[in-house]
């Protein structure tokens, strides 16, 4: 039978000819949750009467959503984890050493052909390296980390060809906001959505990380891509695992097949309060901003920090705005420092956070105020996200961000590029 | 399984997302989940947990649970004293979420619900009855593997009870 690559992997790794909603108990490659689901997965842990763990070497926690410790709860929390990661020798990144979603792949855990789980629901992000990665809750998590197993219902895929060449200053962020605005919210529920096409080839592996992390934003289970020679060469500069890439087959079938003409494509904005409220930047141009926010597991790469700094380099941000930088990991920190990224932003006016999740989670870093609107390279605006239920989040690109950042208005990157 | 108590509707209909079920601000400081039960649906109505009584309903629209992977969501709903959600559709993690702490998700077409309105469900027959407006909805069956899940408990009680996954 022909098969997806959702089918294929999810065959090999529960030894069955799986095909769409079949389930299957398959084995995990790699698992990892973060300081705000942890907690939850040590206390089920315990529940479960875990006494072990399945394999060290194949789980890791990141303390990375509210690192630095922001209170005495939180730092109850972080207690817990380290103990927890010390009993069991499973590896532990603590504050400063980045966003889970970075850590993961950066530091080699996951490969091309992998079935990886994360108490995180933009676990996603790895299917941009040809993996199928999926988030799931604390509980999961903690059953993954005894057995080495988890259920799954194998989901339907759907294709998203992505065609035409890129006109300057729209990016892959601007791209998946189109497709999110598109399928909307709940558009691809349980779907494994497969990205191809000549757009996605000519992306860097950086740029397709962007948009496989937001594949959850439509719903979907997994945000596949195939694997090229980029990310071959990206991938063995990570990793010292064994690999086999996956392709579909050529007749499998999918639930649809849509196609995207990225030259067709303007920078976008998803408008508050939820993500596929999406439409141009030039609809919303001149809209005052407080805070500008870039970083996060969406767009905190050293390519997206490179492309603000472009746009900020010899100018100010506006003295009525706040624009705030958390390099997705300490890697990225140091490289970015080397280039003299960190330097020209700084410069510009840009303060510097502990790499990790930022302001994005609400818990610090940047809560805005009553009223306040931030534009973020986040992949969330939920009411409240930020910490504060009266404020209101547009989401964009970097440099959408940085040149916003420049006026204190919303502003079309390209003026600037 | 029947459950009976009044439906609960909140300022917005579809897409309710996990944050606005248990922001960040609480789901990172604080593990006792009945202090976190005292925060739901904060963002959307602050006054939503004192109108719970023990057995009520949430009922909402599509896309329920939308959003990150954090289970303090249903655990929020589960200590609320809220015996199930009722929605057009689910979102998958918090879908799974729910049944892996032995809260009930059910489908089907909320639009005849409204708040307050007395609700009665018979998980086994597949029936809402909605006793103010005295009509009966119809609701998705429930797939085989959360029915199991369910009737053991949840995950936590299946996975001693089988020694691992048996679904």
């Amino acid at each position: 039978m022909s098969k997806t690559i959702a089918e294929k992997i999810l065959s090999q790794h529960s030894g069955t000819d799986a095909k769409a909603g079949d389930i299957v108990i398959a084995e995990i490659d790699y698992c990892f949750g973060q300081d705000g689901t942890s907690g939850v997965a040590i206390d089920s842990f315990v529940k479960l009467n875990g006494k072990s763990v399945y394999d060290p070497d194949k789980i890791a926690i990141i303390i990375d959503h509210s690192a630095p410790s922001p209170n005495e709860g939180v730092s109850a929390i972080h207690k817990k984890i380290r103990e927890f990661a010390k009993t069991f020798k499973i590896h532990l990144y603590d504050i400063g050493c980045g966003v889970c979603h970075q850590l993961s792949q950066e530091m080699g855990h996951v490969v091309p052909g992998n079935l990886v789980i994360g108490a995180d629901s933009h676990s996603c992000t790895y299917g941009a390296i040809n993996a199928f990665t999926t988030g799931v809750g604390s509980t999961d998590f903690a059953a993954v980390m005894i057995s080495g197993k988890l259920w799954f219902k194998v989901p339907e895929s759907i294709k998203l060809v992505c065609k035409g060449k890129w006109p300057k200053g729209v990016y892959s962020k601007d791209l998946i906001l189109q497709i999110i605005g598109d399928l909307g919210a709940d558009g691809a529920t349980y779907l494994s959505a497969e990205f191809v096409g000549s757009a996605i080839a000519a992306l860097s592996v950086d740029a397709r990380f962007t948009i496989s992390n937001m594949a959850i934003e439509m719903g979907a289970k997994a945000g596949i891509m195939l694997a090229d020679e980029k990310t071959l060469k990206w991938v063995k500069a990570h990793s010292k695992k064994k690999f086999k890439v996956v392709k579909p087959d050529k007749d499998a079938i999918y639930k649809f097949t849509k196609e995207y003409d990225v030259s067709k494509i303007e920078p976008m904005i998803a408008k508050p309060h939820t993500v596929d409220n999406t439409c141009p930047v030039s609809e919303v141009v001149g809209t005052e901003i407080q805070q500008a926010s870039l970083g996060t597991c969406t767009n905190g790469r050293l390519e997206d920090l490179k492309i603000a700094a472009k746009i900020l380099k010899g100018r100010k941000v506006s003295r009525d705005c706040r624009m705030i930088v958390a390099p997705a990991s300490k890697q990225i920190f140091l490289d970015a420092m080397e280039l003299g990224i960190i330097k020209t932003l700084i410069d510009a006016g840009a303060v510097f956070v502990t790499p990790g999740c930022g302001a994005c989670v609400g818990t610090h870093n940047g809560v805005p105020s009553d009223g306040e609107n931030v534009i973020s390279t986040a992949n969330r605006n939920f009411k409240g996200r930020m910490g504060n239920r009266n404020s209101f989040i547009y989401l964009a690109s970097p440099a959408t961000v940085a040149a916003s950042a420049i006026e204190g208005k919303i502003t079309d990157p390209r003026k600037y590029l | 399984m029947i459950l009976s108590g009044k439906a609960l509707r909140l300022p917005q209909n579809d897409d309710i997302n996990t944050d606005y079920i248990i922001s960040g601000r609480y789901k990172f400081k604080i593990q006792d989940p009945l202090e976190l039960a005292k925060h739901v649906m904060e963002d959307l109505d602050p006054k939503f947990f004192e109108k719970i009584q023990k057995g009520d309903f949430i009922v909402a629209g599509r896309n329920f649970g939308c959003g990150s992977s954090r289970e303090q969501a249903p655990m929020a709903i589960k200590y609320a004293g809220i015996s199930a959600v009722i929605a057009k559709s689910f979102a998958r993690i918090f879908y799974r979420n729910a049944f892996n702490l032995g809260v009930p998700l059910i489908e089907c077409d909320t639009d005849k619900i409204s708040e307050g309105d007395k609700i009665e469900v018979d998980l086994e027959k597949g029936i809402l009855k909605n006793a103010t407006k005295n009509i009966e909805i119809k609701i998705n069956p429930l797939p085989k593997t959360m029915q199991t899940l369910l009737a053991d408990g949840g995950l936590i009680e299946h996975f001693k009870k089988h020694g691992g996954f048996k679904l």
